[in-house]
Order: structure tokens, then C-alpha cells, then sequence
């Protein structure tokens, strides 16, 4: 039974860093309908951002001070993503969508590269935060209890960003712009304006993600397109501009990987692409995406 | 003869039900224009029709089979083709490559990697011939990006009868037009339906057009076929009248 | 009608191959006046270019943006490692023959799943479909030889081989060259009449309106999934042509960074020509060779460079070359 539980745990521990990166790429792709190749990439400078903070720079200073430091990956990721809107990405939205992708792809491997250049080619760890808050106690095992708190970070930030999308003014808003541009536009909505919000907000989410993943795995090179390419499975499944979707993309794709971990650690990459193919093929739009 | 026949063919979009419970029937050489104001389902109709839609109750019949289950391209493939309301070409490429391109498709030749597609004379001309009868001859080598709304809406026409179709759909093949233009193309395009033998059905929202031009009329209101007859028939007929054209029309 | 021989004279195919020859003069002479180092890095230039102009099928022909083109290259490299380790095969004619069956293979599995979508979604699915490859590649080291890879030693060519006392290099820069530069050609020529063919005006057709391609009754799909057949054995059979000459094969040939290197090489040359992506891969490849000396941010120096091209060059080289020339035939 408490295997079962553990189990459950490393796929909500999954699914909640899942969703803060898949909901930040439909988040995007909603109000803007681009994707941006390089998401992953900024997901993962939020991990060595944190990382960095956490893990290098302030190692000593005390637990609490460290929690509130966290986030600064999210902060940096959401700066990067303030300024790429307007100054490259804006560029690109009355061009063919190949050029949008080559560009996010330019940038893609842009940052990997700059990842490396600041940091080394060694991952990055934070694993003091990981380490001091100890374990709980679950029937027979301990289960790390930083793994809860990222659960709980999840949840908190599903539950914060439906209100935000949902009961806000900025949130209504946003849907109107998301449904038609121009029309927001006509009503008096200062669209460049929204878009680099979105972008940024977006950016904030992959960032978040990353740095409350950096304390239980260490932040590596490459770590990027893996997010990436999970993300892009997780709005498959969940369907693309949808955050519904993405919650429960994300808790699928938590699932499946634990299971595949457990059961056939050989492929489970494959098996969750597999899933993924599945899904394009029986219903392409996702389960919340729009046809 | 028949030639199409639809029976209780109905499609909604969510709360709305664009065509609802429709028997709808074409006869074979006939040009009949389908009227309705905006929202009727005219064009949904035709959607459904030429397979870009599927229905959500009813069959379609084309020649006697059964086509409800079946792709745009098996029912282009058995003569049903189309013309778009907002029209819709190949615009970087040259008018005649539009129409040419149909013509290969047609032969089934587009499935040949191996040959040059400059060297088969037979397609180029034939295409040629085409906009000759189109009147776009002089436009061949230019690109169709570049025609005037006429040109293109007669371009849209003719890449669908290089298909050489038994059914032609055309969406208000004048909706743009300037008025001086509208019965030019209209002759031509009737011109050619009817020494091709092809039987047309055209959308149309100008009144003047449409008594010209049809052999019979078709009226939708609200998803429902309101009236069918001659354009006589229509002329006379109040409930038609008001609800289209707002008042009885005078003789 | 004159009309129609009117409109044949301005697209005459004939004006574009008379550049072609001299080109293929200097490729066939070259190896006399360059040296064997040099030889051998224009025969992975040529390789590069075969790989690009597969590529190039879906992109600039289909209008299909694939991110995991290293997986057919991949496919390729390691039919042939394959071949070498289990069948002890030495022929390569036979490693050929092999690649074209497994690119082929590949391709269908991988398009079937690909085609339905298009733009981001086809993008990301093909990286996603190659990282696949990659991580089998690395995680069944038994089978693969994982990081360390499998090695390929010189094989025959049409019966000719390597003796053994003899110059590998020599090899390599003689008859090897000239049996990757025979396919190079051969290639060259093939492709050019597929995007010449109705096949390739339908093509063209469904990446300008798909809409209306489908209503002229092309099948989108179908013809989406051939391109990606055609384009995924032009790139296996370069990773072939590849393997004996790099000697060794790794998973890394698979990984999403050379997938990036061929959009690159193709984005230089200019996606939208014929021979923009031959020019592109061939110039890619002596950036490369020079500039990996330079630095170890070579992905900064790409990405850098694919930003700045789709900025303000985004035909590349040969559709900005071809715009100069035009202009200064008007000038004159």
C-alpha cells in the first residue's frame, strides 16, 4: 500500500513540474498561437538560475532565506522572456510560421550554449534545500519531503493561475485577445501589450518549473529539449492553448512515466512517446484543445 | 434525371443548426442558384456536399450512389467539384500551373515522380484552352496572386471545371465584383456550363444575377428549404420574397 | 498556340542546367589540384549536400519543417554498422542496398505518425521520434556499442578494395571520393526531376493551399508521406556514404543538434531554391571544420548566425545570389 502511495507522490512530484512548463507553452500558444522552440531551454534556465543561487552562491546562508531565493529562476526566466518578445519574437508573427520555428530554434540553441558558457558543462546542484528538509515517514519507506512541497507548489500554482486566467480582469482579457486578436484590438485592448505580458507570464511558469525541480535532480545541459519535447507530449495529450488541458496532460504523462520507470525502465521514453502517437492518431485535437 | 439527391441531411454547430433536416435535389444540366440571406446554410450545404463537412444525420446520393461516407476525394473523383467563396488559389504560382494542376490530378498524374512535368504538351494545352475559354489567356504565365477579384473568381471557376466535374458548386462566384463586371463573367461561366453539359449550382446573393441567369431556384431560410421552382415561380412567391428581398417584386 | 511555347521559353530547364556542368567539371577535376585532406572534406561537404537536399523535399518543396532529420541520417550510419558487425558485409553496394531498405522502413513508421499534423506539431514530432532513436541507440549499448560506437572499416566499391598495406587515406580521397561524388550526382539528378514532376507541382501546390490542393482532389496525406519517404532515403542513404568515411558511428549522429546542423545548412543555402541547400551544406561543412578549431560555443555561433540569416537573409545564399543576378541582368 505504501508503495502505491510513493508511487502516486512521484507522478504528482512529476506532474506538478510538468504542468508549471506545458501550461506556460499553451499559456503562449492560447494568446499568441506560436510555440516557441527554445521554451524548454528557458524551463531550463530557470533550473540553473535557481540552482546557481541556491546551490552555488548563497550554499551556506540559512534554509528559510534559501526557500525565498527559489523562485529566482522563475524571475530571470520571466526577464529573458520580457525582453525576446518585443525585440525578436515580434518580428515573426505576420511571417510564415517556418520562420517563426527557425528563429525559436536559433534561439534554442542560442541559450543551450550560453547555459554551458555561464555554467560549465557540469550539472548544477541544490541539493542542500533537497537535504534539510528531511524525510517523511510513509508506512515502511521514507519519502523525501521536498517532493511534497513541490507538490504542493504545483497545486498552488494550478489553483493561482485558473483564478488568474478565470477571475481576473487581466484574465478576461487575455481569453478575449486569445479568441480573436483583432477584434480585442478594435475594443480598445493595447495587443503588444498583452503579448509580452502572456510571453512573459508564460516564461515565468517554464521557469518556475525549473527551479523547483533543480533541488531533488541537479540542473544539466540538455535538460532543455527533454522538457521540451515532455511539455510538447503533455499538450498532445491535454490539447494546445488549453490549461485544463494541461493539468491533466501533465498528471497522464506523471503517471504513465512512473509506471514506465517502474515497470519498463528501458523504454520509458518510448513508451510515453508512443502514448503521445497514440493520441495524435485517435484524437488529434487533445482532450480540452480546440479543433 | 437526377443527378444529387439529399435526404434529411442536417449539421449543427454547437447551439446553432446551420442545415436542418434538408431534401435538397439537383437535375441533371440544370443551373440552379441557391438563395438565401446570410446564415441560411447555402454555404454549409454545399460543404456538406462537396465532403469538406460530414453531416450529422442524412445521406447524399450523387448519380445514384451513395457518397455520405465518403472523402472530397473520392467524390471529386466521381465528378463533384467546387468553386470558393473566398477564393481560394494557388497564388504564387502562374494561372496556367492552377489550372494544369487540376488536369494532372485528373489524369491521375500527380502520383508520377519520375517525369518532367513541362514535357507533357497535352496537359499545358489543354489547360490553355481552358483560360482561353475563361478569357484569362492573355493572364497564363502570370501569377494568380496577381489578377484582378474578376480574374480570380473566373480562374477559381475554371481550375474547377479542369476537373471536368459532372456537379459544379460555385459560391458566389461575383461576390466582389464590380456590377459592370458580373454579367460578363456569368455569361461566360454559364456559357461553358451549359455546352459542357455540366450541371451548376451557384450561391448567389444578387437578385438580378440570379433570375438571369438559373433555369430553377432553390431558397433557404434559417437551415430549411423555404420555396423551389422556376424563377417565375419564385417571383411570385410572398413568402420568399419578403423574407429575401424584403418586399413582392414588381413584375 | 504560341501562346504555350511562350510560357514554356521563360521556364525552360534547360538555362539551369547549362551552370550545372561546369560545376560538375570542377567536381570531377578537383581532387587533382586540392590534395587528399582536402578531397576528403569536400566528399562530406557532398554528403552534407545529399542529406540537405532530401531535407529539402519536405521544407522547401512541401513546406514541412522536420527537426529530426538526424534520425534517417542515423538510420543510415547504422545499417551499415549493422551490417559490418552482425553480417560481416564489406560490399557497398550491399550497404546500400541495406540503407535503402531501412530508410525506407523508418521513414514510413515515422511519416504515417508525422504527416497527420503540420508546422509546430509535425516539428516537435520528429524531434521527439529522433530523440526516441538516440536514447535506444544509447541505453542498448550491447547492440549499439552506446557512446562508444560501432566502427566501419573501408569497404568495396563495386569489387575494388582497400589492400592491406595500402594508404586509407589514399583511398578515401581517390576512389572513395569518386564513388561518393557518382551518387552526388546521381541524387542531384533524381531529386531534380521529382520536384520537376507533377508529383513535385502537387507538392508544391499542398504547402501553398491545402484547401484548395485537396479540392483539385490531391490527397494531402499520401502525397505528405511520399515526400517524407523520398526525403527520409536521400538522408539514410548520405548517413551510409557517411560511415565509412568518419570510420565509426555514435548515437550523436542522431541527436537533435545535427538535426539543427541540416536545417541550418538548408536555411543558409536558401530553402526555397534547388540548389540552395547543395551550396548551404557544402559551405556549412568547411565553416564547421574551421570554426570547431575557433571555439566550444559552437551552438552559440549557429544559433547566432540562423537568427541573424532568418532576420534579414532569409533566402540564403543562393536565393540572395540569385536576386543579385537578376538585378544586374536588368541593370545591363
Amino acid at each position: 500500500m505504501d508503495v502505491f502511495v510513493i508511487h502516486v507522490l512521484n507522478a504528482l512530484l512529476y506532474a506538478s513540474t510538468l504542468f508549471l512548463t506545458a501550461g506556460g507553452l499553451s499559456l503562449i500558444y492560447g494568446v499568441m498561437r506560436i510555440v516557441n522552440l527554445a521554451h524548454g531551454n528557458i524551463y531550463a534556465f530557470g533550473a540553473y538560475v535557481s540552482a546557481w543561487i541556491v546551490g552555488s552562491l548563497l550554499a551556506g546562508a540559512p534554509t528559510a532565506v534559501l526557500y525565498v531565493l527559489l523562485p529566482a529562476g522563475a524571475l530571470a526566466a520571466a526577464l529573458v522572456g520580457a525582453v525576446l518578445e518585443p525585440t525578436l519574437l515580434r518580428r515573426f508573427y505576420k511571417r510564415a510560421e517556418e520562420y517563426q520555428l527557425l528563429v525559436t530554434f536559433g534561439l534554442l540553441m542560442i541559450l543551450e550554449d550560453l547555459m554551458r558558457l555561464l555554467w560549465g558543462p557540469f550539472p548544477l546542484s541544490a541539493s542542500a534545500l533537497f537535504e534539510n528538509i528531511g524525510s517523511l515517514s510513509i508506512g515502511e519507506s521514507l519519502y523525501p519531503g521536498y517532493n511534497l512541497v513541490v507538490i504542493g507548489i504545483g497545486a498552488v500554482a494550478a489553483a493561482f493561475l485558473w483564478a488568474f486566467v478565470y477571475r481576473t480582469k487581466f484574465g478576461v482579457v487575455l481569453r478575449a485577445t486569445s479568441q480573436d486578436m483583432r477584434m480585442a484590438s478594435a475594443l480598445g485592448v493595447n495587443v503588444n501589450r498583452i503579448y509580452v505580458q502572456a510571453f512573459t507570464i508564460g516564461c515565468f511558469m517554464a521557469g518556475l518549473g525549473g527551479a523547483i525541480i533543480v533541488p531533488a535532480q541537479s540542473a544539466v545541459l540538455g535538460m532543455g529539449v527533454d522538457a521540451l519535447v515532455l511539455a510538447f507530449i503533455v499538450v498532445v495529450i491535454g490539447g494546445l492553448g488549453s490549461l485544463e488541458g494541461a493539468l491533466v496532460g501533465a498528471f497522464i504523462v506523471g503517471v504513465v512515466r512512473e509506471a514506465g520507470i517502474t515497470l519498463f525502465p528501458e523504454i520509458e521514453l518510448a513508451v510515453l512517446y508512443l502514448m503521445a502517437a497514440l493520441v495524435l492518431l485517435i484524437r488529434p485535437a487533445g482532450l480540452f484543445g480546440r479543433a | 434525371m437526377t443527378l444529387l439527391v439529399t435526404t434529411g441531411l442536417t449539421k449543427s454547430f454547437g447551439q446553432n443548426i446551420a442545415v436542418n433536416n434538408v431534401d435538397f435535389t439537383v437535375r441533371e444540366g440544370e443551373v440552379l442558384a441557391l438563395i438565401g440571406s446570410n446564415g441560411a446554410g447555402k454555404t454549409t450545404l454545399v460543404n456538406l456536399i462537396s465532403g469538406l463537412l460530414p453531416p450529422d444525420r442524412g445521406r447524399i446520393e450523387f448519380r445514384g450512389a451513395d457518397v455520405t461516407d465518403q472523402s472530397s476525394y473520392e467524390r471529386i473523383r466521381a465528378g463533384i467539384a467546387r468553386s470558393f467563396q473566398l477564393v481560394n488559389l494557388f497564388d504564387q504560382l502562374p494561372c496556367l500551373d492552377n489550372v494544369a494542376l487540376a488536369i494532372f490530378s485528373r489524369e491521375g498524374k500527380t502520383l508520377h515522380l519520375l517525369s518532367l512535368a513541362d514535357r507533357d504538351t497535352a496537359v499545358w494545352q489543354e489547360a490553355l484552352e481552358i483560360l482561353h475559354h475563361f478569357g484569362l489567356a492573355g493572364k497564363a504565365g502570370g501569377l494568380a496572386g496577381g489578377l484582378s477579384q474578376g480574374e480570380r473568381k473566373l480562374l477559381d471557376v475554371a481550375v474547377a471545371y479542369a476537373l471536368r466535374p459532372k456537379l459544379l458548386f460555385l459560391d458566389e462566384p461575383t461576390s466582389g465584383v464590380s456590377t459592370r463586371e458580373k454579367a460578363p463573367i456569368m455569361d461566360i461561366i454559364t456559357g461553358i456550363v451549359r455546352s459542357g453539359g455540366i450541371t451548376a449550382v451557384i450561391i448567389e446573393h444578387d437578385m438580378d444575377v440570379v433570375f438571369s441567369y438559373s433555369d430553377r431556384i432553390v431558397a433557404m431560410h434559417q437551415g430549411a428549404i423555404l420555396a423551389d421552382g422556376t424563377p417565375d415561380e419564385i417571383r411570385r412567391n410572398d413568402a420568399v420574397t419578403t423574407t429575401l428581398i424584403g418586399s413582392p417584386v414588381q413584375p | 498556340m504560341s501562346t504555350v511555347a511562350v510560357v514554356f521559353e521563360a521556364r525552360s530547364p534547360l538555362r539551369r542546367v547549362t551552370w550545372a556542368l561546369p560545376v560538375a567539371v570542377l567536381l570531377l577535376a578537383l581532387p587533382y589540384a586540392i590534395g587528399a585532406y582536402q578531397t576528403i572534406l569536400l566528399a562530406y561537404g557532398l554528403i552534407f549536400a545529399i542529406a540537405a537536399l532530401g531535407f529539402n523535399l519536405l521544407l522547401g518543396y512541401t513546406g514541412l519543417l522536420s527537426f529530426g532529420h538526424s534520425a534517417y541520417f542515423g538510420v543510415g550510419a547504422y545499417t551499415v554498422a549493422f551490417m559490418v558487425k552482425y553480417l560481416h558485409a564489406t560490399s557497398m553496394e550491399f550497404f546500400v542496398a541495406g540503407t535503402l531498405v531501412t530508410s525506407i522502413l523508418v521513414s514510413v513508421l515515422f511519416g504515417f505518425v508525422c504527416v497527420r499534423y503540420t508546422r509546430i506539431f509535425f516539428g516537435i514530432l520528429t524531434l521527439a521520434l529522433s530523440q526516441v532513436l538516440w536514447s535506444l541507440a544509447f541505453k542498448f549499448f550491447w547492440v549499439t556499442g552506446g557512446t562508444d560506437g560501432l566502427r566501419v572499416p573501408a569497404p568495396s566499391l563495386l569489387g575494388l578494395r582497400l589492400g592491406a598495406g595500402e594508404d586509407k587515406i589514399a583511398f578515401l580521397a581517390g576512389p572513395y571520393y569518386y564513388y561518393v561524388l557518382a551518387l552526388f550526382f546521381l541524387c542531384v539528378a533524381v531529386m531534380w526531376v521529382i520536384v520537376s514532376s507533377p508529383f513535385g507541382r502537387a507538392l508544391q501546390a499542398i504547402r501553398d493551399n491545402e484547401t484548395r490542393a485537396e479540392f483539385v482532389g490531391v490527397q494531402i496525406r499520401t502525397y505528405r508521406l511520399i515526400a517524407f519517404v523520398v526525403s527520409g532515403v536521400f538522408t539514410g542513404l548520405a548517413g551510409a556514404l557517411w560511415v565509412p568515411l568518419n570510420g565509426l558511428t555514435t548515437p550523436d549522429i542522431m541527436h537533435w543538434t545535427f538535426s539543427g546542423e541540416l536545417v541550418f545548412m538548408t536555411v543558409l543555402g536558401g530553402f526555397r531554391t534547388f540548389t540552395g541547400p547543395i551550396i548551404g551544406a557544402v559551405v556549412f561543412n568547411y565553416l564547421k571544420t574551421y570554426a570547431v578549431g575557433f571555439t566550444v560555443y559552437w551552438q552559440l555561433f549557429l544559433g547566432v548566425i540562423l537568427v541573424v540569416l532568418v532576420l534579414s537573409l532569409p533566402t540564403g545564399i543562393a536565393g540572395t545570389a540569385a536576386r543579385a543576378l537578376a538585378r544586374a541582368r536588368r541593370a545591363a
